[in-house]
């Protein structure tokens, strides 16, 4: 094939130049960076089978079920507290609230190890809040209590960024409507605005999950880990890497890569399935 | 969960009844847009509610990061930042920020470039590649390279032999950072060069421009501040990455070790003061593109509302 007619095969006819310069840059380096990684990580999976019997120690089993576990309870907190946040930074207009809006995006700024040891400092026995909470006889640091508060942190962002354009979307001659046909507070939200913004805050849900399964610098800080009890499934792959065990380190690995794109690929086919309008409307 | 209305009054009565918003604004001027209603104690509740929230899970950790740092004096915190080894992490970080930024600025607007000016098949899928590192677990991505480049990586053994180590080395760390950064430049600029379509570009080709003159005096003006926004996001996570370079740096003191791993080895050896001295350091960076995000995308408002108004 001519190079004329393969270019016509790939795109449509342009004047523009530079198509086939800027197409080869970035297959490469996509190739060389995200592809051939992952496929050594398939590779490695297929060659040997005796990784996969990691999954059968305890420990291992431990730990992923604490990362998936605390994932899920974590970002479901940050579904409910993100939109509430989201609603009262869009439709309230207080003293400090661009202040409070700026910071929201704080934990996607901060390096995690920063954010690790100040939580760490904050929640421990004797620290401002640890300290507080220790008379309630309630430990967070170095407990599972201490993963879901750092879990919790660095998914908040995930979802206020998701819902907030949502709700500067929302007409409020809609809930108007809503209640001047006499429906009450509660039915408003449930029949009326939630419908609209479900589909954002479960996709911050599926981002804050898929951050929290994989968190490593906020969490080893604050998690104490402890094998069995407050150990996490990524800090056991840098333990089994400094053990050389490869195979174990994979097979964990590939568990959590597997959880995360799960729930994202399960969100976007759900809101796809729940949505035909929206992508009428998009497209 | 209860409902969401509010009116002036009851907002007042939030600026009235909680001293840290009241000190934020002396004049008291509170403006509601949404509508009328009535049960101000479900405001008051919601605002109260996020206001603790945010300030305890995130003006807390800040204020006691500099609270730290500063706990035994300016003399201590001096010592602790410009200490060797702190010195050459620092230089670390810099030399591994600036190739990951080279590395990720060139690709982030090649990718825009072809993605966002043309149509092509395999579009999405290249797309999709893009966006996976951001959900992609930075140890994973630190395992991911010892697989390809370890010692019995698929490439390890051969570039050992040739005398180029990778993993325990700078070009790990590099490579590990660059990876969990490559979105960030990309994603900025993609819907950017969409959104400007090709019709100015056109227009510069059929004046007789060539391609780099159409680059450098039609797209790039069009998306500078896009790009300006990436990389300072680039720097500002490349600077502070610890999960993946974690794994493939070996932490050889003052040879391998970056900003993040060197606030987590003070840490652990108790120096918590020069820890959190070093850590504050980090912590500016981040504001400093926390700030930014705001002032250009005040800027992007500004310079798209007469646009918008035209069209």
């Amino acid at each position: 094939m001519n190079q004329n007619g393969f270019h016509r095969f790939l795109r449509q006819r342009s004047v523009l130049p530079g198509f086939g310069l800027t197409l080869g840059m970035t297959v490469a380096y996509l190739g060389v960076m995200v592809l051939l990684p992952f496929a050594a990580l398939i590779g490695f999976l297929t060659t040997g089978t005796e990784g996969w019997s990691a999954l059968r120690e305890p420990r291992v089993w431990a730990a992923i079920r604490l990362s998936l576990g605390g994932a899920l309870i974590a970002a479901s907190i940050d579904a409910v507290l993100g939109l509430l946040t989201a609603w009262v930074l869009v439709r309230y207009r207080f003293p400090g609230r661009r202040l409070l809006d700026a910071l929201v995006d704080l934990p996607f700024a901060l390096p995690t190890a920063v954010s690790g040891i100040a939580l760490t400092t904050l929640f421990a026995p004797n620290g401002w809040l640890g300290g507080l909470l220790h008379h309630f006889g309630v430990q967070v640091a170095f407990t599972q209590l201490g993963i879901l508060v750092a879990l919790v942190f660095i998914g908040v962002p995930f979802v206020v960024r998701a819902v907030q354009p949502a709700i500067e979307d929302l007409d409020p001659e809609c809930e108007e409507a809503a209640i001047s046909l006499g429906a009450g507070r509660w039915t408003t939200f449930r029949r009326v605005i939630f419908p609209a913004l479900w589909p954002s805050v479960l996709t911050g849900f599926a981002m804050a999950f898929a951050r929290a399964v994989g968190e490593y610098g906020s969490v080893i800080f604050i998690a104490g880990n402890m094998p069995n009890r407050t150990e996490i499934a990524p800090l056991l792959i840098v333990i089994k890497l400094e053990q050389y065990d490869y195979h174990s380190a994979a097979v964990i690995a590939t568990v959590m890569l597997l959880a995360s794109l799960g729930v994202l690929l399960a969100v976007g086919v759900l809101q796809n399935w729940s949505q035909p309008w929206q992508k009428a409307a998009t497209a | 969960m209860a409902s969401f209305e509010c009116t002036k009054s009851d907002l007042q009565n939030i600026s009235s009844s909680d001293g840290k918003a009241k000190t934020d604004s002396p004049s008291g001027g509170v403006i509601y847009r949404a509508r009328p209603a009535s049960w101000s104690w479900t405001s008051f509740l919601l605002t109260g509610l996020v206001v603790v929230f945010l300030g305890t899970f995130l003006v807390l950790p800040l204020i006691v990061v500099f609270a730290e740092a500063f706990r035994q004096g300016g003399r201590v915190y001096l010592a602790a930042i410009s200490d060797p080894e702190a010195l050459m992490a620092m230089r670390l970080t810099l030399l591994v920020a600036l190739s990951v930024l080279v590395l990720n600025t060139v690709f982030g607007l090649a990718a825009a470039w072809c993605l966002g000016k043309f149509r092509f098949a395999g579009r999405q899928i290249i797309t999709a590649l893009i966006d996976l590192p951001i959900s992609v677990s930075p140890v994973v991505v630190g395992l991911l390279l010892v697989l390809v480049h370890g010692r019995h990586g698929w490439l390890g053994g051969f570039l050992e032999s040739h005398g180029l180590r990778i993993i325990f080395a700078t070009p790990g760390i590099v490579l590990a950072t660059a990876f969990v950064t490559l979105p960030l430049v990309a994603r900025e600029l993609i819907p950017m060069m969409e959104a400007q379509g090709t019709e100015q570009e056109e227009a510069a080709r059929l004046l007789g421009a060539n391609g780099w003159q159409v680059f450098f005096y039609v797209t790039l003006p069009n998306i500078r501040w896009a790009l300006l926004y990436g990389v300072v996001l680039c720097t500002a996570r490349a600077m502070g990455e610890f999960g993946a370079v974690s794994v493939v740096s070996g932490h050889i003191r003052g040879l391998t070790t970056t900003l993040p791993l060197h606030v987590e080895i003070l840490y652990n050896e108790y120096r918590f003061s020069a820890a959190f001295a070093v850590a504050s350091l980090l912590t500016l960076i981040g504001l400093v593109s926390l700030v930014a995000k705001t002032l250009l995308q005040r800027i992007a408002r500004q310079r798209t509302a007469p646009r918008h108004r035209i069209a």
